[in-house]
């Protein structure tokens, strides 16, 4: 009896089942791909007859990609840059949110409204003056220049996130390690910063993640000094690297994506609570 | 990313005692240091946003060629460049690609990102997780990678898609060369841009949904509503402002396929996949025609600006219900 309830139930949600499964299965599958053609040897690629499941293995195609000109050197200039406009932002962010969270002062409600209007700027649109204001200051092909881009491009995100992570904060924290004797500088350190350590670690990641992808300022201002072009430039221009090998193509764009897509496997949950909580939030 | 915002601070419902009204019982840390504070921030906005900005506006209204970013010498034409861009019929094809273009991205996200919250609230524990976890690393997938892989799944040659449509019968697909046409060029990076903007929306629908009351759904069903009636009359109201929150930001996101569309096929074929970000890269970094190509960016902006305000009023109308 029991059983025939429970199927005729798993037949009613059948519909509701192969539409998750599609919607899984149309998600995974050119991720799945990339990694699936990476691994497969060239003759089974080529072949008339693609196998979905690879018959064979091979590392081949990475290491004719991690061995490809200047690999280890643009992922080097990816790191750097990253790393520079993450720390710059953080460093920027956590001054200007501790005034906002923190202080009473003219002007705190325009700097935030500027704020939210820098999150939303149209960088698409700016590729022309900031190019030319590079050419003029000497700043083309330097990767200084994109490391200052970066920054601006994750700041605002950065502040607005850190400003509502101090806010869940109680201030009377601080004051009672004031009372105890610390300046405000220190008992800040000493007991919000500790506190902050998740809002810091959200962001770094999200800035972190914007800056590894960026790809149209790393394209059109690294113009002459191949040598310092940066990962998403490189792995653009793979018809010129590896020409008709999709293998090797595949094995750099997996090894391109790995870093993001283990990162937010791992941090699914706060990844999907921060959507939750930045959308009720705006 | 510009997307997670800030995690909402924890509002006491009933006033907290221990800070009563009135004046701040703190001393008000007035003087130079809040200031001191944010002029990084400011001088930052100022030099890498605002300089960018006004200098393009300049530049739209000056004659610069390469000429003059050799030798600096550009002079004021008013807004001559601006009467050549709307005089320009190509510029007007341009403009009705990128609204087409955003038409149709725009129409698939919604239809397909609502589709899928309302699935995943109705799914059991293992399958929400499931799909979440496809979604997300969709999500994640960086776009020039995302965008190789797609010229992949389509090559003419080796595709698996050309492979599968032919092995069911559409004989026509095999060998056909994706983007060497114009529509099919199109269609790609339609796909492709929906694929990886779907997640998004997808799961902010979903979190919207999930705060919607249970207690609502119960009342709607003693009074017999049926699962239409309660999604219309129930869950559509309560999630519309954060619909035309995401609505608005992936209709300013579309001008962010630039990388997908400059990746994979640079405008082309000929002008098919041209939308106006590209249009404009195009003419200044490619012609050196710098002052049309900033006049370009500048109509550009204005157009989505409009939507901005659009979307800033619908936040802060969100703000101000908290």
């Amino acid at each position: 009896m029991s059983t025939t309830v429970s199927a005729r139930r798993a037949l009613r949600r059948l519909p509701l089942h192969l539409a998750a499964g599609v919607t899984v299965l149309v998600c995974l599958f050119p991720v799945y791909w990339m990694i699936s053609t990476a691994f497969t040897p060239n003759r089974d690629i080529q072949s008339a007859h693609p196998r979905i499941v690879p018959r064979t293995w091979t590392l081949d195609h990475f290491r004719r990609a991690v061995d490809a000109d200047g690999f280890g050197l643009f992922w080097r200039n990816s790191l750097l840059v990253t790393l520079g406009a993450v720390l710059l932002a953080l460093a920027v962010a956590l001054g200007a949110s501790f005034a906002v969270a923190r202080m009473r002062w003219r002007g705190r409600r325009q700097f935030m409204l500027a704020v939210f209007l820098a999150q939303m700027a149209p960088w698409e649109s700016l590729i022309i003056p900031v190019y030319i204001i590079s050419r003029d200051t000497g700043m083309l092909d330097r990767l200084p220049t994109l490391t200052l881009v970066y920054f601006m491009m994750t700041l605002p995100f950065t502040v607005v996130v850190l400003r509502g992570f101090l806010s869940t904060i109680p201030p009377e924290l601080e004051e009672s390690a004031r009372l105890d004797g610390c300046t405000r500088l220190s008992a800040f350190r000493h007991v919000a910063l500790p506190l902050l350590a998740p809002g810091l670690m959200a962001t770094s990641l999200f800035g972190y993640i914007t800056a590894w992808n960026e790809f149209a300022y790393a394209n059109f201002l690294i113009i002459k000094q191949q040598d310092h072009r940066t990962l998403p430039v490189w792995l653009s221009s793979f018809h010129n690297i590896f020409g008709t090998d999709w293998g090797a193509t595949m094995a750099a764009s997996t090894l391109f994506s790995l870093p993001a897509l283990v990162v937010f496997l791992l941090l699914q949950r706060h990844v999907t609570s921060g959507f939750a909580a930045g959308a009720v939030k705006g | 990313m510009s997307v997670v915002r800030e995690r909402p601070a924890r509002r006491p419902l009933v006033p907290s005692p221990r800070r009563p009204p009135g004046p701040a019982r703190r001393p008000t840390m007035s003087g130079v240091w809040p200031y001191l504070l944010i002029a990084p921030a400011v001088l930052g906005m100022l030099y890498l946003l605002v300089y960018p900005l006004a200098r393009a506006v300049l530049i739209s209204l000056q004659d610069f060629g390469l000429r003059q970013l050799i030798l600096g010498d550009a002079h004021f034409v008013g807004f001559a460049n601006y009467r050549t861009l709307l005089g320009d019929p190509r510029f007007w094809t341009v403009v009705r690609r990128t609204f087409l273009f955003m038409a149709v991205n725009v129409v698939l996200i919604m239809t397909l990102s609502t589709l899928v919250a309302l699935m995943i609230e109705r799914l059991g524990r293992r399958w929400r997780t499931a799909v979440l976890s496809a979604l997300v690393l969709t999500w994640a997938m960086p776009v020039v990678a995302a965008t190789t892989v797609f010229q992949w799944l389509f090559h003419s040659r080796f595709g698996i898609v050309n492979h599968t449509l032919t092995g069911l019968g559409f004989t026509s697909f095999e060998d056909y060369p994706w983007l060497a046409h114009g529509s099919a060029a199109f269609a790609i990076l339609v796909a492709l841009v929906v694929w990886q903007s779907v997640p998004f929306a997808a799961i902010t629908l979903y979190s919207a949904l999930t705060t919607v009351p249970s207690e609502l759904y119960e009342a709607a069903r003693l009074d017999g509503a049926s699962a239409f009636r309660v999604l219309r009359s129930v869950t559509l109201p309560l999630v519309r402002p954060l619909f035309m929150l995401v609505l608005s930001l992936e209709v300013i996101w579309t001008f962010r396929a630039f990388v997908q569309i400059w990746v994979m096929t640079r405008g082309g074929p000929g002008d098919a996949t041209t939308i106006l970000p590209v249009y404009a890269v195009q003419t200044a970094l490619a012609q050196q025609r710098y002052d049309l190509g900033s006049a370009a960016s500048m109509l550009t902006v204005l157009l989505m600006s409009g939507v901005l305000v659009l979307y800033f009023r619908q936040m802060f109308r969100q703000e101000a219900e908290l």
